[in-house]
Parts: C-alpha cells; sequence; structure tokens
C-alpha cells in the first residue's frame, strides 16, 4: 500500500559529532551520578522519524538545546519541533520520546514532553495528550500504536 | 489522647503488583469480626486483596487475574460489602463475589466502546455507574441473578470521563473529565438521567485542566475535586439537585474555595475522611492533609494544610482512600508498584 507522505521533503541535517563525556571523578558508587543534558539527548537523538528513514536528530525534531533538565528536582522537559506545522505524527514522536526516555532514565525523574510554541495548529490538544499518563498507558497497551513506537526506537534502522 | 504535632507514620508496604497501581477501595462492610479489607488495581491487569490478620501484620489473601485483559483502572465495593466491582481498559466492567474462599467474576458488563475508567456504586447498591474514554456515563440497574440491565447512556462530556462518585446517600451521581468540566446527574424516578448542573471554570470558578477526582465529606454537603491545574477545590453541594427545581433556579451547586500552592504537579486523588480531613495524592510524590479552618466566619469556611509528606512514594501517587473503619488509616497507590498503609498520629489542631 502507498500512502501519501505528511511531509514528502523534509530537510535533512547533519548528525553532530558525538562528544565523549569525562568520567566522573568520584568513585563512591552509591553516589548518585548526575544527569546532564547530553545524556538526555543521546536518549533520543537517534529515535527514527516515523515516516522517514531519518533520525529525530537529522531532521531538527530534536535538538540538545530542546532539553531542559533540573537534576536537584528530578525534572525534565524536552520540547520537540514537527517538521510541518499540522503533522499528524507529532503524537506519535511525542509518545516515542516519551518511551524512550522512561525506559532510559531511573524512575525518580518526572518528564514533560510538549511541542516547541507556535510549532503545531494543534499545539494545546496534542501537549494535553502527551502529558496525560492515563492516555500515554492506554496508547501503550493498543498493539498498533505500540508496534509503531518500537519501530522508531528500534536501534538497527541506519 | 495523643498530643503532639500531627504526623504521617509509615505503618505498613504492601508490596506485590507487577506494574504501576491506579485504585483502592476500602470494603465499608467486611463482616462481623473481620478487620479492614483493601483492594488494590493495576496496570499489571490483575486486582489485589489485602487483609490484616490478627497479629497486626497485613497479606494479600487473593489475586484476581485472568479476566481483564488490560489495565485495571479503578475497583468499588458495593454498600454491604458483598461484591466488587473493577473496571478495566478492556473495555468491560467486572463484578466479582467472594464465596468464603474464593473471588468469582459474576458478571461482565459491556457496552463502552474503550477504556472504563471509573465505576461506582449507589448508596443503596441498586445501582452501578461507569464511565469512560468513550465520553460516556452508563447507569446499570442491579438485577436478580447477578444480571446488570443499562437504564441510561449519558453523553454530555466533551472527552473522556476520568470518574464517577455517587453523592453518599443521594442518587446524585458526579463525573469529572479531560475536559476539564464537573457534570451532575440525577434520575426523575422514572429511569430518565439528565445532567442537571456543570462545573466549568468560566461559569463555576472550575478547573482550568483535567479533572481527575472527586470525594464528598460525610454529610454530603461538600465536594472536594483535584485537577491537573495543581489545585484542590471545594464546593457546597447542600442544594439537593435530586429533587424537582422549586421554580426560582437558584437551587445550585457553588463553589467555596480553591486550594491552591501544595502541590506542585498533577493532583490525581483526593478522599475526605469520617473526621472531616481532606487527603490528596499527586504526581510530585506527596501527600497533603487540609481540615476546614473554624476563624473567618464572614467569608465562609478556609481550609488549612494541616501536613505534607514529601517523598510519600518515589512516584505518583495515584490513590489515597481513608480506610472507613478506622478513620486515622490511610492507604496511598503508586506509580512505584507499591500500596502503603499510614497512621496519622497527634493533634490536627495546633
Amino acid at each position: 500500500m502507498v500512502m501519501e507522505l505528511i511531509n514528502a521533503n523534509p530537510v535533512v541535517h547533519e548528525k553532530k559529532e558525538r562528544r565523549v563525556r569525562q568520567a566522573p571523578d568520584t568513585i563512591d558508587e552509591n553516589a548518585a551520578e548526575p544527569i546532564d543534558q547530553l545524556e538526555i539527548f543521546d536518549h533520543i537523538r537517534d529515535i527514527k522519524d516515523p515516516e522517514h528513514p531519518y533520525s529525530l536528530e537529522q531532521l531538527n525534531v530534536v535538538t540538545e538545546d530542546s532539553i531542559e533538565l533540573n537534576d536537584e528536582s528530578n525534572h525534565v522537559r524536552v520540547t520537540f519541533t514537527p517538521t510541518v506545522e499540522h503533522c499528524s505524527m507529532a503524537t506519535i514522536i511525542g509518545l516515542c520520546i516519551r518511551v524512550k526516555l522512561v525506559r532510559s532514565l531511573p524512575p525518580r525523574y518526572k518528564v514533560d514532553i510538549r511541542v516547541a510554541p507556535g510549532s503545531h495548529a494543534t499545539e494545546a490538544a496534542v501537549n494535553k495528550q502527551l502529558n496525560d499518563k492515563e492516555r500515554v498507558a492506554a496508547a501503550l497497551e493498543n498493539p498498533n500504536l505500540l508496534g509503531m513506537v518500537e519501530e522508531c526506537l528500534s536501534p538497527t534502522f541506519d | 489522647m495523643d498530643g503532639g504535632a500531627a504526623e504521617l507514620r509509615e505503618a505498613h508496604r504492601l508490596a506485590g503488583h507487577a506494574d504501576r497501581v491506579w485504585a483502592l477501595a476500602w470494603n465499608p462492610a467486611p463482616g462481623p469480626g473481620a478487620g479492614p479489607v483493601l483492594a488494590s488495581c493495576s496496570g499489571d491487569k490483575t486486582v489485589r486483596i489485602w487483609k490484616r490478620a490478627p497479629d497486626g501484620a497485613w497479606h494479600c489473601s487473593d489475586v484476581l487475574e485472568d479476566t481483564h485483559n488490560r489495565t485495571v483502572r479503578s475497583c468499588a465495593w458495593s454498600p454491604d460489602g458483598k461484591l466488587l466491582a473493577t473496571a478495566s481498559f478492556d473495555a468491560t466492567t467486572a463484578v466479582w463475589v467472594y464465596d468464603g474462599a474464593d473471588f468469582e467474576c459474576v458478571a461482565t458488563l459491556e457496552g463502552h466502546e474503550n477504556e472504563v475508567k471509573g465505576v461506582s456504586w449507589s448508596p443503596s447498591g441498586a445501582l452501578l455507574a461507569t464511565c469512560s474514554r468513550d465520553k460516556m456515563v452508563w447507569i446499570w440497574e442491579v438485577q436478580p441473578g447477578n444480571e446488570y440491565e443499562c437504564l441510561s447512556v449519558l453523553p454530555g462530556h466533551t472527552q473522556d470521563v476520568k470518574m464517577v462518585q455517587w453523592h453518599p446517600f443521594l442518587d446524585v451521581l458526579v463525573s469529572v473529565s479531560y475536559d476539564n468540566s464537573i457534570r451532575v446527574w440525577t434520575g426523575d424516578g422514572d429511569d430518565e438521567w439528565h445532567c442537571v448542573q456543570t462545573l466549568t471554570e468560566a461559569d463555576n470558578c472550575g478547573h482550568s485542566s483535567t479533572v481527575w477526582a472527586l470525594s464528598f465529606n460525610h454529610k454530603g454537603d461538600r465536594m472536594v475535586t483535584c485537577s491537573d491545574d495543581q489545585t484542590l477545590k471545594i464546593w457546597d453541594t447542600s442544594a439537593d439537585l435530586s429533587q424537582p427545581k422549586t421554580g426560582e433556579g437558584h437551587e445550585s451547586w457553588r463553589h467555596l474555595s480553591t486550594l491552591t500552592g501544595y502541590h506542585g504537579r498533577t493532583i490525581f486523588s483526593t478522599h475526605w475522611s469520617s473526621e472531616g480531613i481532606i487527603a490528596s495524592g499527586a504526581g510530585d510524590d506527596a501527600i497533603c492533609l487540609f481540615t476546614e479552618e473554624q476563624s473567618g466566619m464572614a467569608e465562609g469556611p478556609s481550609y488549612k494544610l494541616v501536613l505534607k509528606k514529601d517523598k510519600a512514594h518515589d512516584m505518583d501517587i495515584n490513590c489515597v482512600q481513608w480506610c472507613p473503619q478506622d478513620p486515622r488509616l490511610l492507604a496511598s497507590a503508586s506509580d512505584d508498584g507499591t500500596v502503603k498503609l499510614w497512621e496519622l498520629r497527634g493533634s490536627l489542631l495546633d
């Protein structure tokens, strides 16, 4: 089946070079290891776009600067920019980012996900849905939706 | 009796669920000589029954499984304590009976198009209400032989309905929703049900985001609601909306007070104890307790924080419920997969 693409010709950007992070100086194994912006970016940069063979980083959907982190209060906020204003894939992308972070970060983290202000026609509705954990839980029990999310999170796409 | 500042002491930690615990229900009538009985339901698709042994220890006596094939979102005991209703994302509501040895599923209520999110028994036990992501509220009549007949399907909410709860002694039903509104429903005695009031932000100082839960006080003349807007709201519910309007048209429920600034994330649950203490549990992992302040008679009642328990759980708190047989015992359920039992100690008046 040939599906019409919502954004047939996306602008593709270069992947940024991976910085190597310094190993922490402390040897105290019990100390909680602080998490930084780059580490969170590393978790989500390779998520595949739902309709293109490119990563969210390559499509500029997420950048390192789109991640806000308050490590003391265990709060993370990711602001992503859908490639087109009426992108119906925005909810799937947001769901992918949430699932990846829930699987990667320690459970103490509170994660908020939103689309960049002004970047989407139904911004408030998308944001409300992405941050309602009951709706997210129900969506992830839907085999079709979960399949789409797993495909985007599959590490072997490139 | 015991002086000193109020303290919420963790007395028991009930582990067993393999996923987040969504909701709790204390059995209102566990039977003569029996101790308190608590039901908990979870994303692991099961319901667990917890009982207190004579030596004071708590244990899981039953696991209700293999009936729901998705998350069990909420549960409710019938007023006589004999039936347990469970609402699931699998679009069904199950009714269970305890036969003295096991819990048996005796009825499965089908009709909602998708996730059932809330279930509540009417005060007489003759009616059951359910609500769903399909935006509908259903009223079911309990019939002999474990039969349930749908009396009414109530449209009105424009988004999913998060919870339904009956008034403590009137056949008045309240529903709260993702559409930010609170709706009040009554029957006309002829099986015709309709919405008699809608409480919104624009018209009634209502909530500005999803309303997650509600609870009535013991007398039924006050209601508390909690929301994604991080506030709790107190409502005067003394007007009897179950009676036909007298003509003046001003008989309605009204906003009394907004409790703001106490929780830093979505408030998922609130429950009013028989002693008048309001508990709230939220996405900031904290539990707060509030009581009515006796001063300030000119402005009507006001409510003050008496205690905030930070880090009550390791993750979001989804439900708080006071034990009906022991009004100083509070149960809480969390995304961390545990249920905790808290003892409220000390004086709330200082």
